[in-house]
């Protein structure tokens, strides 16, 4: 079984759109998003939930008034500045800011303070019309997305087990944090969508690093390479030095946001460049 | 000489967030920020730090950010587990008689295992999670200050809050936030006076826009909205702005003379000074 991962450094690159068409055009694979933050594929292959799991990340503390003398001690523990009075409502935990690790609750002299499980988010696992898909849904104002991430991913080879899939498909997260080195742990190959910006050439080296660090195998791919050829070249150049095929340019036309308007994979929706340049891309890597 | 944002006397403090990456949060930073005066721009996107790429910035100051790691001393140590049975994140395993293990890459450093050691023997070391840097515009207008996130590194939010800690109370300041709705958006955003949300008009951008808008009315923030490449996608942006009742501060057009400048690390109000009002314009809708 091969696992691969789209990534970008970057949002916003055009990732999803290639994972959307990769989905339509291989058979018998899962398909998994790991954006569990800002997800996006299901706006393209429209799953229809059949599981849904609760997630619990990160605990939170919780103060209880009833027991609290006021004397701060908590306050002065966190680290993290997650507590703070109010002359309202005294001693209170703001959870968006608490990263339950319990060391207001190990030094208050009161026993005031608890730690709390709390539901950080979903997972999902969905039948779409182009095979099992895996994915989640990170509540706002929380921790522990690369934990969500491992979540989806443990689901994802349970899925591919059962149903004999040779591929696990992967739209990463954005960054280069905590939930993409988590979308990135044991892949076969990461594939990098760039575009000829600055910005772009920048993420593209970050994330490289990135790959390189874990020893992950890398392909990139340039997308919209026509509004700034110069930079297009610069990247293929900047690939070749460090031993990185581009295995793909997929021109810049209005069609792929007309698909995402109309939900469906850009392959799917109309054939043309940007659908046959795909194709070579997917081609590219296998 | 240009515009700065007061609120009762007092610089503001706007942060600059979206939903989904890529949409141009970045560059509604960096040309807001070039259309006002006496301006610092932080960078708190840490794990991809982009507004550096079009300000030709003049770095004056590297410095590295650390977060506490616990060390132990095996003269005290008696292999006793409590600090390994505290730590929630399971950074310590305790090895008896042998040592006690840490996992640096889980480890929050919130102090609970050297409070929790009944032989005092955890001590605390710094470890470098990244470098902040700070420096002026190549024009010397804008004040920068921004994270770079190490390789491998997960622990965004504690080097968040360290560029934090340089922000300039006498003047405006600008944050660039990292996309998304997670714990690094929080520790980015808290504190501003006012959150410009960026989007563009598609079905994606939609979706992440919601996320976004949730997150700002928990946290209390006013917040209203720049759409960029205006003209692609569809309507329902619009539509749901105005169900909302989020104002809409700028439309920046999908027009490919943008697309190029920004594709070549040029902020576009450099090139297309007639934008620089427009920007600068943003601020009276804020005070509204
Ligand atoms: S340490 Fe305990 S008693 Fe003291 S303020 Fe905090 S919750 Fe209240
Ligand atoms: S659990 Fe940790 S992060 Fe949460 S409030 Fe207590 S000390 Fe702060
Ligand atoms: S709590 Fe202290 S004494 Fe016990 S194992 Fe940990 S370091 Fe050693
Ligand atoms: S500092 Fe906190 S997170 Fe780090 S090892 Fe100690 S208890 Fe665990």
């Amino acid at each position: 079984m091969k696992q691969i991962t789209v990534i970008s450094g970057k949002g916003g690159t055009g990732k999803t759109t290639l994972v959307g068409s990769f989905a339509a055009l291989v058979e018998n694979k899962v398909i998994v998003d790991c954006d569990v933050d800002a997800p996006d594929l299901h706006l393209l292959l429209h799953p229809e939930i059949i599981k849904k799991e609760e997630f619990k990340g990160v605990k939170v503390a919780v103060i209880d008034k009833t027991l609290c003398s006021e004397c701060g001690t908590c306050e002065e523990t966190c680290r993290f500045n997650a507590i703070a009075s109010t002359e309202e409502s005294g001693y209170a935990v703001n959870p968006a800011r608490c990263e339950g690790c319990g060391a207001c609750v190990f030094t208050c002299p009161q026993e005031a303070v608890t730690l709390k499980e709390r539901v950080s988010g979903y997972a999902f696992i969905s039948k779409t019309n182009y095979g099992t898909m895996v994915h989640a849904q990170l509540n706002i104002a929380e921790e522990a997305s690369g934990k969500l991430v491992t979540v989806v991913r443990n689901n994802a080879q349970q899925v591919a087990e059962k149903e004999g899939c040779e591929l696990i498909l992967i739209d990463g997260s954005p960054g280069i944090g905590c939930p993409v080195i988590a979308s990135l742990a044991g892949v076969d190959l990461a594939l990098i969508v760039t575009e000829p910006t600055m910005s772009g050439l920048h993420d593209l080296e970050r994330i490289m690093d990135v790959t390189r660090h874990f020893g992950i195998a890398s392909a990139v791919c340039i997308n919209k390479y026509d509004i700034n050829e110069e930079n297009s070249k610069r990247i293929t150049e900047f690939c070749r030095q460090r031993g990185i095929q581009v295995v793909g340019n997929i021109p810049y036309d209005s069609v792929v946001t007309e698909a995402m308007v109309a939900g469906m994979p850009v392959v799917e929706f109309a054939e043309g460049v940007v659908s046959d340049a795909i194709k070579v891309v997917w081609d590219g890597i296998n | 000489m240009g515009r700065t944002m007061q609120q009762n006397g007092e610089p503001m403090i706007i942060a600059v967030a979206s939903g989904k990456g890529g949409t141009g949060k970045t560059t509604v930073a960096v040309n807001l920020a070039l259309s006002l005066s006496n301006v610092q721009l932080m960078d708190c996107d840490v794990e991809e730090p982009n507004s550096h790429i079009f300000l030709n910035p003049v770095i004056e100051e590297i410095k590295p950010a650390y977060t506490l790691v616990p060390r132990v001393n095996y003269d005290l140590c008696d292999y006793c587990g409590k600090c390994a049975a505290a730590c929630e994140y399971n950074a310590l395993v305790a090895v008896p008689q042998k040592e006690v293990m840490l996992f640096p890459e889980l480890c929050h450093g919130c102090g609970l295992c050297s409070l929790v050691c009944p032989q005092d023997a955890i001590s605390e070391e710094p470890r470098e999670i990244g470098v902040i840097k700070t420096g002026k515009s190549g024009d010397g207008n804008v004040d920068l200050v921004y994270g770079v996130l190490n390789i491998g590194e997960i622990m965004a939010t504690p080097l968040i809050d360290q560029v934090k800690a340089d922000l300039d109370p006498e003047k405006t300041v600008i944050i660039d936030v990292s996309p998304g709705t997670a714990c690094p958006v929080i520790a980015a955003v808290q504190g501003s006076d006012y959150c410009i949300l960026v989007t563009e008009p598609t079905p994606f951008g939609l979706y992440d826009l919601r996320l976004a808008v949730e997150v700002l009315r928990v946290l209390k923030i006013p917040f209203g909205m720049v759409i960029n490449k205006a003209g692609i996608g569809d309507r329902k942006v619009y539509e749901y702005c105005e169900k909302e009742g989020i104002p809409i501060l700028l439309e920046i057009p999908h027009d490919t003379r943008i697309a190029r400048y920004y594709s070549e690390g040029v902020p576009f109000v450099k090139a297309m000074p007639e934008w620089k009002e427009r920007f600068a314009g943003i601020i009276d809708k804020v005070l509204l």
